[in-house]
């Protein structure tokens, strides 16, 4: 196997933040885990998030991709492990929490409100208000004018921001949503899965606000299924599976197809070869899946019966 | 790579926004189906009844519409922050009961007892709150226990306080008078009597659309009710958003029923059963949405101003009372289906 794994042990003592060239990270996790009843949703996860760096967790559905995010954006409250901020050890008790100490969260189900205009959206929570006592009011004019300019900035032409947010496409609500974290100041940007329900063109958009907000010097959690997001974008990668870490790379120790093959995960396929044998009649289909299987192992390095 | 930016400031107009006219604008708001249906009522009963434009009978139409407009603004609120409380019309009743029965038990002056009232029907509102909050049952049932246990309390409480079903007269009492000059008095204007509780509903519709319209507050509201989660997530506390709307309900049914006692000055226990539905009505055709995150204030006062205008137009046009019940699921039913429609268009344009 090619892909040199980050050794966990060591990792949050020996690598250094980029910006700050100190082993203080940004956000690190030693050891999370997070159980609900008696299902344990996470166990024993351990990964780093620096300034101008994008983090991506990778993982199949049920992995703990969601467990993990909503711990980082305050929630859930982890019940083992180590959540630091900047070196500090820390929980969450609301989002809130998070969010005042700069961690910023783009849900999958976006966290916007569907029939409010896109400047009440984009100021949601955060409004900026002139006056004093009880008869302080909003500036409404100025959140209408920063809404339009920071959208600008971002790359997003906008029509007309009294609009209700529900009238935008998938990847332009996205894109208001990261535009808003970025502009209320956060260090740590979380995306849960933001290119899932987006055809091929809008998610290369969203992934240029990745990178945007990633050169901005901002920390980015990229959540996400799809490998071929990830690699792109990535500076350093998570795989989950079952809840547990399957493996943690920099992206100079690890290749596209590796990543792939890591996540489609060769012994299933073989599984699913043997099983289509036992049927029988699916010839096309079994030479197909021993092909991608041959595959795998050509690049892992491992080899699946 | 750098930060590239593809824009510099530019909110000039674009080319894609269609000019949109006044007109179009005006069609865009919530309140416009019922503004509507206002005008057309109006025309119709001035056509039918010719006291109907009278000064007199429009003051006293004004009147009726504020004792259900107060309300309506509590309401249409927490309407909009996606809750609806069954209470509202015998808390009304609590609140005035509170106030006399206190009074007159300890024989203080009524500003006691008004100031009393004043926190048992916050405490109301907390309590609906809370209780829904704490157990994340729906309104329907949280509120439709206080409604039912509110009910019984009114009755127990007069009877064995006061020893009958209506609370004892406590006009001859203490600070009656001012009490009865602040809550139910009229104000002649050119020759008009118009009573008090009107400029009371005007201000609350005009607290409340600056609330929603110009605070955070008003943000949060609209937030909480179109969608909770979203608005806990990006830091919006959803929890007092809530229950301070309950307050605002109850704040509400204090000024009317400081109205009803003074106005009065003895108040029957048993009443207030079914004017929560009046409240809720004059929200909706108001044009706010049952599920929340969509209304107006105004729109509530307009509702409010409806019932009011087909309660007495059907008296000055001489016809039977029997049938006003009819018009008003009839309103009722084409608000709400303009309303559907209205949102529709808002959605999807």
């Amino acid at each position: 196997m090619n892909a040199k794994e980050i050794d966990q042990q060591t990792l949050l003592q020996n690598e250094k933040d980029p910006l700050t060239h100190t082993p203080v990270h940004l956000l690190s996790l030693d050891g999370v885990g997070k159980h609900y009843g008696n299902i344990i949703a996470l166990s024993d996860v351990t990964m780093a998030v620096d300034n101008g760096r994008v983090t991506c967790v990778l993982g199949d559905n049920g992995a703990g991709k969601s467990t993990l995010i909503k711990i980082i954006a305050g929630l859930h409250q982890h019940d083992a492990g180590v959540l630091n901020i900047m070196g500090e050890e820390r929980k969450f008790d609301s989002p809130r929490d998070a969010l005042d100490v700069g961690i910023a969260t783009v849900y999958q189900d976006l966290a916007v409100v569907p029939l409010m205009p896109i400047w009440r959206n984009f100021f949601l929570g955060s409004e900026m208000t002139s006056g004093f006592g009880p008869f302080k009011s909003m500036d409404v004019e100025k959140m209408k004018d920063i809404t339009l300019k920071e959208l600008a900035e971002m790359g997003i032409d906008l029509r007309d921001v009294e609009q209700p947010i529900g009238q935008l496409s998938g990847g332009e609500r996205q894109c208001v949503a990261i535009a808003r974290a970025v502009y209320f100041g956060a260090k740590v940007l979380i995306l849960d899965e933001p290119t899932a329900a987006l055809g091929v063109k809008q998610s290369g958009v969203v992934l240029r606000y990745i990178l945007q907000a990633r050169d901005r010097g901002l920390g980015v959690i990229f959540i996400t299924h799809n490998p071929h997001h990830a690699f792109p974008v990535g500076d350093r990668f998570l795989l989950l599976k079952r809840g547990k870490s399957i493996g943690y790379y920099d992206k100079k120790d690890i290749t596209l197809d590796e990543l792939t093959a890591q996540m489609a995960g060769g012994a299933e396929l073989a599984e699913l070869a043997h099983e289509l044998e036992q049927l029988g009649g699916h010839g096309d289909v079994v030479k197909e899946v021993q092909g991608e299987v041959a595959d795998v192992a050509q690049t892992t390095g491992k080899t699946y019966e | 790579m750098t930060i590239t930016q593809t824009k510099t400031t530019s909110p000039a107009p674009d080319e894609r926004v269609a000019k949109r006219s006044p007109f179009q604008k005006l069609l865009g708001r919530p309140e416009v189906g019922a503004l509507v249906g206002a005008i057309v009522l109006f025309i119709f009963f001035a056509l039918v009844s010719p006291t109907f434009t009278q000064p007199g009978a429009l003051a006293t139409i004004l009147y009726g519409s504020s004792t259900i407009g107060i309300m309506a603004v509590g309401v249409s609120l927490l309407m909009i922050g996606g809750e609806f409380d069954l209470s509202t019309g015998v808390a009304v009743i609590t609140s005035a009961l509170t106030a006399s029965l206190f009074s007159w038990y300890f024989t203080t002056n009524v500003w006691v007892g008004v100031g009393l009232a004043l926190v048992v029907s916050l405490s109301i509102g907390f309590i609906n709150g809370w209780i829904l909050i704490k157990t994340k049952l729906p309104s329907f049932i949280v509120t439709l226990a206080t409604f039912l246990m509110l009910t019984g309390l009114n009755l127990g409480l007069t009877r064995l306080i006061g020893g009958s079903v209506a609370s004892p007269s406590i006009s001859n009492m203490e600070g009656f008078d001012s009490a009865r000059a602040i809550f139910a008095s009229s104000v002649n204007i050119g020759g008009v009597d118009i009573k008090i509780t009107v400029f009371y509903w005007f201000a609350l519709v005009a607290v409340a659309t600056w609330v929603l319209m110009r605070t955070r507050v008003g943000n949060w509201i609209f937030a909480v009710g179109g969608d909770a989660n979203a608005a806990r997530a990006v830091g919006v506390p959803v929890k007092a958003t809530k229950i301070g709307l309950f307050m605002a309900v109850g704040f509400c049914a204090w000024v009317l029923g400081m109205h009803n006692l003074f106005a009065f000055d003895t108040v029957q226990s048993g009443e207030g059963v079914g004017n929560e539905f009046l409240y809720i009505i004059a929200a909706v055709i108001g044009g706010c949405l049952l599920t929340g995150g969509y209304g107006s204030a105004i729109g509530g006062a307009i509702g409010a101003f409806i019932f009011g205008m087909a309660n007495k137009g059907i008296v000055y046009a001489q016809w039977n009372p029997d049938w006003f019940k009819f018009f008003l699921g009839l309103m009722l039913l084409l608000a709400t289906i303009v309303n559907l429609i209205v949102k529709r268009r808002a959605e999807l344009k």
